[in-house]
């Protein structure tokens, strides 16, 4: 009985090893690397990327994108989001514009941003940022009606100024808000900046997926699509998740 | 010194409170009774100013502080950076002796939801005496506790009440706590509620 493994990292590696396996599989069935390669052909064309730098390079590129583009949806979205759950006028103004926002779809916005603003950096930014602060604001939103009002009369009774009343009243209430909004922002952020890559730049894990793509080459577009899903499970346990952990402290004492 | 007067208070259509005036003096501790319901604490949150929608006028010191009914701690800061976040010029030194006051000198670096609620309400306590008050608003705040935990409470604060002497207003539905702790006792009732003098006040 007591013999399935309980431990969940044993779970978790057991788990990829099943996926892992069913690649196998799946590539020997289809006995043909033009369309599914083994695993270990990757190993090669991977590391002749890796030592060449192109590999490093376009994950540079994109990674910055990620990151400009997530630091300016999560400030813009909890400003937004603090603002229209805090002011019931705010939110009946703003809310149907998050409807619209929320929406339109990813493409729709990224073509726009590219025709109207050019194609360069600035669209592209612009484009992915746009994409993601409908639904940053939308948890904030959630997040900022829920409150405590008795830790806000209490802050107003012993007159605490306003900064420091957002740094210890108010951000410590959203941090669960913002950490959720932050997990799923990170994921949706990278596949729409591979998106807005492959549409209309001349670098980045996208614009190398779209040459690869011309040249069906398989093994290449996974090597760069695993490279770069590698790249954000480092970002998800060597920083979201430690940072959760540190925001909750309080809570398992 | 606390003065209020407040002409009307009113929800929506329901008038809760009409006609109320009253005076705090420093050093004076004014108790007010009234069954739950009748609108104490809105008194309360418009003296203290939380509520500013009313009819009226509130004249309040420079320094309030107030003791609510729950301890309203910052659940996600220790025992201590409860004090010094609202009375940054107290320093960790002065947090620390604040909490000894209280008798939990001890517990400075713990999360409040590591301590008892007894706990809680003493860090409450001392969060409110640690800024010396020149105007003091307690809102039950004996309330929900069990009457041993309740009777160091009540001590504690007296203790506290006479080395600070602050001007106190003190609403409660507990006659004997108002008897014990109070120099002066007035009694709200009436719908709207408005102020009944306690005839037997000392």
């Amino acid at each position: 009985m007591s013999k399935a493994p309980t431990h969940p990292a044993t779970i978790r590696a057991l788990s990829l090893t099943a996926l892992l396996g069913l690649w196998v599989v799946a590539a020997a069935i289809s006995a043909d690397p033009m369309i599914l390669p083994q695993p270990w052909a990757l190993i090669g064309p991977f590391w002749k990327a890796v030592v060449s730098g192109t590999l490093p390079w376009h994950l540079w590129m994109t990674l910055t994108r990620v990151i400009w583009a997530f630091g300016l949806a999560m400030s813009l979205g909890l400003v937004l989001g603090l603002l229209m759950g805090r002011m019931p006028a705010v939110d009946r103004w703003l809310d149907p514009w998050l409807v619209v926002f929320l929406n339109l779809p990813a493409l729709v916005l990224i073509v726009l941003c590219y025709l109207w603003i050019g194609l360069n950096e600035t669209a592209a930014i612009a484009a992915v940022t746009l994409n993601k602060i409908p639904n940053v604001t939308t948890i904030i939103r959630e997040g900022a009606r829920a409150l405590d009002p008795g830790l806000a009369a209490m802050a107003q009774v012993f007159r605490m100024p306003p900064l420091r009343r957002l740094r210890h009243v108010v951000l410590p209430q959203l941090a669960p808000f913002i950490a959720g909004a932050a997990r799923s922002g990170i994921a949706v952020i990278w596949k729409i900046v591979l998106v807005v890559e492959f549409l209309g730049r001349s670098n980045g894990i996208g614009f190398q997926v779209h040459l690869y793509f011309q040249q069906f080459d398989v093994a290449m577009v996974l090597v760069y699509a695993l490279s770069f899903i590698a790249v954000m499970l480092l970002v998800e346990w060597l920083i979201l998740q430690p940072f959760e952990a540190r925001v909750r402290r309080w809570r398992g004492a | 010194m606390i003065a209020a007067e407040i002409r009307a208070k009113s929800f929506g259509p329901a008038q809760v409170l009409r006609d109320i005036a009253l005076r705090v003096e420093t050093g004076e501790v004014l108790a007010i009774l009234g069954p739950s319901g009748i609108g104490k604490s809105t008194l309360l949150r418009i003296v203290a100013g939380i509520d500013g929608d009313f009819d009226g006028a509130v004249v309040r010191p420079e320094r309030l502080a107030m003791v609510f009914q729950e301890p309203t701690l910052l659940p996600w800061r220790t025992a201590a950076e409860n004090l010094t976040l609202v009375h940054p010029d107290l320093g960790r030194e002065g947090a620390l002796a604040a909490l000894a006051r209280v008798g939990i000198g001890d517990k400075a670096d713990l999360f409040p939801r590591q301590l008892s609620l007894g706990q809680q309400r003493r860090v409450a306590l001392a969060r409110a005496f640690a800024g010396d008050p020149e105007g003091l608003i307690l809102d039950e705040p004996f309330a929900s506790l069990d009457p041993d935990t309740a009777e160091e409470m009540l001590a504690l604060t007296e203790r506290l009440i006479a080395e600070a002497r602050p001007a106190t207003l003190f609403v409660t539905h507990s006659e004997a706590e108002a008897r014990r702790l109070a120099t002066r006792i007035l009694r709200l009732a009436g719908r709207p509620a408005t102020i009944a003098p306690d005839k037997e006040g000392r």
